[in-house]
């Protein structure tokens, strides 16, 4: 069940971009940005997380997930540590992302060429 | 513009990567790489190397054999940043260079200058040689290759190979009889994919300009090929040509489409990129007058004369087109 769930909802979300991609001119960037944008509304609004207990890696694998990521390590920060902890916390949660994204992205860069 | 002396073709030769040597005109083209890098550790290098190629290949077929060649001026240009292809294989040539820039529209530029040179009395024979690359023009107009962007139907695949001729004042060949100079308009697109309905109207302004010019009509011409509008382009332009009672018909064709099989190879509408009209003249439609099956044809090099940074800043996508004619 959870599966099924997982994939509506993850399979959601990448239409809903791949509708904004095709009939927009939006960049893949923008979409990209955009994505991450709404994630942390909803973040922030407490409904992302709710998706996740929903919907699993549905929701915690796509791009909006990260935007979630960033505004609860902000919030968390916030309350402990005050206005500071907005800066400081939004990279809490999300550091293993964006050093794996680092890390990945520059062994691949060391070991394959570009072809076509 | 018309020549009084018209110049002569008298060598010409073009060459292709991997995706263009299985397209349809494939076997016409004189040397194809197996792949995109071509021994090369760049894929600007590489676009460098088939500049060279293309320069030398054309040369021989001119019968100048000489080190560095005997040619007056050597006119090349490419679409990447600050023409680097065309320096570099400069350096090579080893002649007095202009470089040029004027997009996807290069090749007729080029040919235009050349024989207005020589016509002018201002040189006896001139090399002209224009290059774009899959991977190295991508990179500079939109996306790396890595980063596996996905591409609209209505996009085109840039065209990997370089076109070389060898303009003469005298000898055998077929000749540049009329010029026309292209102004540079602008319909409002602002997307830098959709780059065929950017350059059509400026394909069938400048067509228009021409028959006005020299009193010929579309009928005149065996064959009139525009540079690289790709399927929809081409579409879009025998609309817009018909709105000013021109109609192109059986004996107009587009470079972008010709060089691609677009049912069978992966490249969405078409080619685009200085070397589409390069090499698909070079390498087909010449090799066809020899033969005897093409007499008068008109080419019409298209060039969408944006960069990343005017598009970015949300800026329209100014185009032009060039026009020579060719005759046996």
């Amino acid at each position: 069940m959870m599966y099924l769930k997982a994939f509506l909802v993850g399979g959601l979300i990448c239409l809903i971009a791949q509708v904004i991609l095709d009939n927009t001119k939006l960049s893949p960037g923008h979409v990209l940005s955009g994505l991450t944008v709404a994630g942390g509304l909803l973040g922030g609004l407490g409904l992302y997380d709710k998706l996740i207990e929903f919907a699993g890696a549905g929701a915690s694998v796509p791009i909006a997930s990260f935007g979630n990521a960033l505004v609860k390590g902000a919030l968390q920060e916030l309350n402990q540590n005050g206005l500071v902890g907005v800066l400081t916390g939004m990279f809490e949660v999300t550091s293993t992302g964006i050093a794996a994204a680092i890390v990945f992205a520059f062994l691949t860069a060391v070991t394959f060429n570009p072809k076509s | 513009m018309r020549l009084e002396q018209p110049p002569v073709i008298v060598g010409a030769a073009a060459v292709a990567g991997p995706v263009e040597a299985q397209g349809p005109l494939g076997h016409e083209f004189d040397q194809t790489y197996p792949d995109l890098t071509i021994g090369q550790t760049s894929f600007e290098k590489a676009e460098r190397q088939m500049m060279i190629d293309a320069c030398n290949l054309a040369l021989k077929r001119a019968g100048i054999e000489e080190k560095p060649p005997a040619v007056d001026y050597f006119l090349a240009g490419d679409l990447l940043n600050q023409l680097i292809t065309a320096s570099f294989s400069g350096l090579e040539v080893g002649v007095p260079m202009y470089g040029l820039y004027g997009a996807c529209s290069t090749f007729s530029e080029a040919l235009a200058i050349g024989a207005k040179l020589i016509d002018g009395g201002f040189a006896d024979r001139v090399l002209c040689a224009v290059s774009s690359h899959n991977g190295a023009a991508e990179r500079q107009y939109r996306y790396p290759t890595e980063y596996g962007s996905q591409k609209k139907p209505y996009a085109q695949h840039t065209v990997t190979g370089a076109g070389a001729v060898v303009l003469a004042a005298g000898g055998e060949g077929p000749r540049i009889t009329y010029c026309t100079t292209g102004k540079v308009v602008d319909f409002g697109i602002a997307d830098p994919f959709n780059q065929g309905a950017a350059m059509a109207p400026a394909a069938v302004d400048t067509i228009e300009a021409h028959l006005k010019d020299t009193g010929r009509s579309v009928d005149y011409y065996d064959l009139i090929v525009t540079g690289d509008l790709a399927s929809f382009g081409y579409k879009m332009a025998v609309r817009l040509a018909a709105e000013r009672n021109l109609t192109l018909g059986q004996n107009y064709r587009d470079c972008g489409v010709m060089v691609y099989d677009l049912s069978r190879q992966n490249v969405n509408a078409g080619g685009s990129g200085c070397a589409s009209s390069a090499i698909v003249t070079c390498g087909h439609l010449l090799k066809e007058m020899a033969r005897g099956r093409l007499r008068r044809l008109l080419v019409v090099s298209t060039g969408s004369l944006f960069s990343p940074t005017s598009f970015q800043q949300g800026e329209s996508i100014p185009t032009i087109a060039h026009a020579v004619a060719l005759e046996a």
